[in-house]
């Protein structure tokens, strides 16, 4: 069947993929023929996508991507890649006066340290194959701020330089590097954000012509981002938002 | 715990208010400083204080300055 989207002999790594758009991009990317190495912190809740993936031969690992340990120990555990989605990542509202290093140097470590160290322990153990697509995670929120969204925007911003970065590094051996921008998707992470009250969520989704997102309308972002279709696109950001900020 | 404290306290997260319009039974929404900014910082300062996680929901839920009290001591 002719199918230009087709993951049909990719193998690709997902980190974060014990929830949320990590778990929901797995299970896509399996219904569309790629072979899936999947990791997260959590080993049951790990195990649970990995129970929902189509298809043979997907592996999974742990690791706590806040340990270089860990990261060196995912990137030599992959076999020969076609396409990553860097998905793990934590959210934050602390107001500026309340900043400590600790806080800052917490969400920095998970959502910005840690996919850019991965990228290259990856390149380093030569993973990557050519032609393979490169999908990291960010958010509007890098460049929509709101109180309290100074340190998670900073650590999304600084991931969005470096995929430039790494599209220009990488692009004489046609290895792409593309940053995904949700705003609102319902997942377990908005679930850790309680110092919003449940009405202002109701008000906040109001301001969504489309609503807020589900985790598989970004899973069919990356598949067509991790697809040949998308062989001369490189180095961009793709805003998903439902249309929030478009006025 | 103790109220006047946590007055002091709740009084120091605002920059324009004057300090001596904050008691007990202030209804600290009706603030001309007060806005969703102000609500997190208040969340903040008493997980900072006294280690007590509060969510918008209970600032939702509450008038006074005593009523957020009252949650936070309760989960002391
Ligand atoms: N949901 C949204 O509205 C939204 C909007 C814009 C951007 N995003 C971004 O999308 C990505 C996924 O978010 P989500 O909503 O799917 O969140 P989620 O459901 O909370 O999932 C987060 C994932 O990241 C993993 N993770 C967190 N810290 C980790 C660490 N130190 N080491 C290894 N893995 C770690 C978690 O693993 P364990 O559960 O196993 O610990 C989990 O699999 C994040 O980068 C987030 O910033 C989300």
């Amino acid at each position: 069947m002719y199918n230009p989207f087709s993951l049909q002999g990719k193998t690709i790594l997902i980190t974060g993929a014990s929830s949320g758009i990590g778990r929901a991009t797995a299970i896509e990317c399996s219904k569309m023929g790629a072979t899936l190495i999947i990791t997260g912190r959590n080993k049951e809740r790990l195990q649970e996508t990995f129970m929902q993936l189509e298809g043979e031969g997907h592996q999974q690992i742990t690791g706590d991507l806040t340990t270089e340990e860990a990261i060196k120990e995912i990137a030599a555990f992959c076999p020969a890649l076609q396409g990553v989605l860097f998905c793990a990542g934590i959210g934050d509202y602390t107001v500026t006066k309340f900043i400590t290093s600790e806080k800052l140097l917490n969400v920095l470590h998970v959502n910005l340290i840690s996919p850019v160290l991965l990228t290259r322990y990856l390149l380093t153990n030569k993973k990557i194959q050519k032609g393979a697509s490169l999908v990291y995670i960010s958010s509007t929120g890098a460049t929509h701020l709101a109180p309290g969204l100074g340190i998670y925007g900073a650590s999304k911003g600084g991931l969005n330089s470096m995929v430039k970065a790494f599209a220009i590094e990488l692009a004489s051996r046609n290895i792409r590097a593309n940053a995904i921008m949700p705003s609102m998707v319902k997942t377990e992470l908005l679930g850790t954000l309680d110092t919003i009250s449940a009405e202002d969520w109701e008000k906040d989704e109001a301001k969504y012509p489309l609503g807020y997102g589900k985790p598989s309308d970004i899973a069919y972002a990356a598949i067509y981002l991790f697809s040949d279709a998308s062989k001369w696109i490189t180095g961009t950001e793709l805003q998903m938002d439902g249309g929030r900020n478009l006025q | 715990m103790d109220i006047t404290t946590f007055i002091t306290n709740f009084a120091n997260q605002f920059d324009d208010t004057d300090a001596s319009e904050f008691t007990a039974n202030t209804k600290f929404k009706e603030l001309d400083e007060w806005s969703s900014l102000t609500a997190l910082t208040i969340i903040a300062m008493v997980d900072e204080e006294y280690n007590v996680k509060i969510k918008g929901d209970d600032i939702r839920a509450s008038q006074t300055i005593q009523n957020v009290f009252d949650i936070v001591k309760s989960r002391l």
